[in-house]
């Protein structure tokens, strides 16, 4: 763990029970966070991203259980750490937007009294001042009329604006690390927009940093200095936002880059990513999950996987991964 | 090119009860004065063509009234004024009801959003195709068998999958079920509301590329309702913008994405993540939309959000004028022509007026 690390996740797993099987939804997930820093995960569903977040914020399902690995956040370890230790970390320190903002507020509370609800609980304010903190709140989130829309409920306002209230409350506390669920899958490009950049200007004023999971490698690549990729409960790349989406090393990556529609000039351009995710029920997954898939796969990749440092910063998890310098159409073409 | 589908003005308004005033409009009522609902516009006097054989994108954001517009022009609802004509064929003024069992229904066919909420659960694939094939063409038995299996070739789906259930398929194999029931009575016009948004990227180019194949295959014409325009770029011919019940620009759909003229197609387009590359400019919209309950007809339907909102925006409502290649619904819209296209060939574009 490096010194300006906010939080440092190490060999991460998670396994949930299920009446058919185990699921291992995580498997060594290991990468940090700097302060002031935006980083993205990035996969594409059930790859692990929201289970990561979870798991970290100790929020998972019971069926859930962190079976390996550590969660470092100062000196706290978040997946040993006592409910009461996490208690007092949890809303203040770290706090998480969550995707889907009408069903995350509660829908018969006004939201001015939710967001006082926090400041009083986490940031210290007195209950006498957290209403007018609140309407304050609102204000800074860019809501019309704040004082009036703080006596309003959830399902008065419209999805951009729901977003910015769970803004409002995940910032109340001045957190350091602020964990996005894809906190604007379901709105609007433009409203998209909005919310990328109020959550952005907080993250520079305040020098929070930001884990940002979402499922479009486009805006990740647009936001986030750092992009890490998931596939299958793995961490396959972890780079530089610049190298990763001009030099992708690892196959998965690759064909990530050639399936977002903005990377294409026409359709036939654009290319599909052969086969689906491994059932992660399996007790016979191979060491690489995505080596069914994969078009370069060899005889090494039986063994276990290899976390291979082939640039400053710049971590992948393959036994063969692509050249650089390699055309990226032409590495794709192979497959 | 021949025109498909010719909407004329068409518009959907829908009354909205409730409110404070109930009771003064109940009063109203009994004393026998006309009373007046007020009313959303949902849609507003739009007009479109589609020719054969050419892809139609309609963007705009939710709440601006597309999904009314495709129900109402696939029928599925009924308008309040204007005229649908299919090949000639008045189509607006038949009830829905009616035209659920017209001889043209089978000829606008539809692929819903969400192909796992939108095929009955209880029903198998093969069942889901075949549906519309036996209402519609009144196909039975063996030949039904027959077509269904073709048209699930044609869509790529194994046909040892037609004997499961939607929750049996993956999204992908749901998407081409969608797709299959669709085309399965040889649509002209096929009407796509975001068939891709609930797949991963890692499918849906397959499932895009898919569609292009039909169409070449089908001669069909499409209408592609998404508000993921770097998709409309690579699927569509045409572009039509939409705002809050009204048609704001439309064109060449490259055109519109490389030069938006109108200044919501710009905040648009702007908003877009463009991959792997700094935002060129940060063209954001404050605020939220103008109310649709009966707007003001004489205020241009973007202003407050609008960056330029000049007095003449709130004075006078800017109507659809064509400009070039394409229609654009702002007063301001040969200042864009001439900023946007650099004076030479802006001069050029004003003379083509």
């Amino acid at each position: 763990m490096t010194a300006s690390s906010v939080l440092c996740v190490e060999r991460l797993s998670v396994e949930f029970r299920t009446r058919s099987g185990r699921v291992r939804a995580l498997d060594n997930v290991t990468f940090s966070v700097r302060k002031g820093e935006t980083i993205a995960l990035v996969g594409e569903s059930g790859s692990g991203k929201s289970v990561s977040a979870y798991a970290i914020m100790g929020i998972l399902d019971p069926a859930g259980r962190v079976t390996n690995g550590q969660a470092m956040f100062g000196e706290i370890d978040l997946l040993a750490a006592s409910r009461k230790q996490l208690a007092a970390v949890r809303g203040r320190q770290i706090s998480m937007i969550f995707q889907n903002p009408r069903t995350a507020l509660n829908p018969i509370r006004p939201v001015g009294r939710q967001i006082a609800d926090v400041l009083v609980r986490h940031g210290r304010v007195p209950a006498r001042e957290a209403p007018q903190q609140a309407v304050e709140m609102l204000r800074a989130v860019g809501i019309s009329d704040p004082a009036r829309r703080a006596s309003g409920y959830p399902f008065e306002m419209s999805g951009g604006m729901c977003q910015r209230v769970m803004i409002a409350i995940a910032l109340a506390a001045k957190p350091s690390l602020l964990i996005a669920d894809e906190p604007t899958t379901g709105l609007d490009v433009t409203t998209q927009a909005v919310i990328m950049d109020l959550i952005a200007d907080f993250a520079t004023q305040r020098g929070m940093a930001t884990i940002f999971i979402t499922h479009d490698l486009a805006l990740a690549s647009q936001r986030a200095t750092r992009i890490v990729v998931m596939h299958a409960g793995h961490v396959v790349e972890n780079a530089p936002t610049l190298d990763l989406c001009t030099q992708p090393r690892h196959p998965y990556t690759a064909e990530l880059v050639a399936a977002t529609p903005d990377s294409a000039a026409k359709l036939d351009d654009l290319a599909a990513i052969p086969g689906s995710l491994p059932d992660l029920r399996r007790t016979d997954l191979p060491p690489c999950r995505y080596s069914e898939r994969c078009p370069r796969k060899t005889e090494l990749c039986s063994q276990s996987l290899p976390l291979t440092a082939v640039g400053p910063e710049h971590i992948v998890a393959c036994w063969n991964p692509l050249p650089v310098h390699a055309p990226l159409k032409l590495a794709i073409g192979a497959s | 090119m021949t025109v498909l589908l010719d909407v004329d003005h068409v518009s959907k308004f829908f009354p909205v009860g409730g409110g404070p005033n109930q009771l003064a409009r109940l009063k109203r009522r009994l004393s026998g004065g006309a009373e007046k609902l007020p009313k959303v516009y949902a849609v507003d006097n739009v007009s479109l063509v589609i020719n054969k054989g050419e892809t139609v994108g309609l963007v705009g954001e939710s709440g601006c009234g597309k999904s009314t517009l495709v129900r109402a022009l696939t029928r599925l609802i009924d308008v309040s004024g204007g005229s649908i004509k299919l090949g000639g064929r008045e189509l607006a003024l038949k009830p829905a009801r009616v035209f659920a069992r017209d001889r043209d229904r089978a000829r606008i066919q539809m692929v819903f959003q969400d192909a796992g909420d939108s095929i009955n659960p209880r029903f198998t694939a093969f069942d889901a195709i075949a549906d519309p094939l036996r209402r519609l063409r009144n196909i039975r038995g063996k030949t039904l068998k027959e077509r269904v299996e073709v048209v699930a070739g044609q869509c790529g789906l194994p046909s040892v999958l037609l004997s499961r259930f939607p929750h049996q398929l993956s999204g992908g194999q749901r998407a081409r079920v969608g797709i299959a029931r669709a085309i399965a009575t040889e649509p002209d016009l096929l009407v796509l509301d975001e068939p891709t948004a609930a797949l991963d990227v890692s499918v849906q180019a397959v499932i895009l590329q898919l569609l292009q194949q039909l169409k070449r295959e089908l001669g069909m014409s499409y209408l592609f309702v998404s508000h993921d325009l770097s998709l409309v770029r690579l699927l569509c011919d045409h572009v039509m913008v939409m705002y809050l019940g009204k048609i704001v620009e439309s064109g060449p759909a490259r055109a519109v994405f490389e030069r938006p003229w109108h200044p919501y197609t710009q905040a648009l387009v702007a908003a877009v993540p463009r991959f792997a590359g700094a935002a060129a400019e940060r063209l954001r919209l404050k605020g939220e939309p103008r109310s649709p309950i009966d707007p003001d007809p004489n205020v241009c339907r973007f202003y407050g959000r609008c960056p330029i909102g000049a007095s003449d925006c709130k004075s006078k409502a800017p109507v659809l004028r064509r400009i070039g290649s394409r229609h654009v619904a702002c007063h301001f819209a040969e200042e864009f022509v001439v900023q946007r296209v650099g004076p030479v060939h802006g001069a050029q574009a004003n003379r083509q007026i």
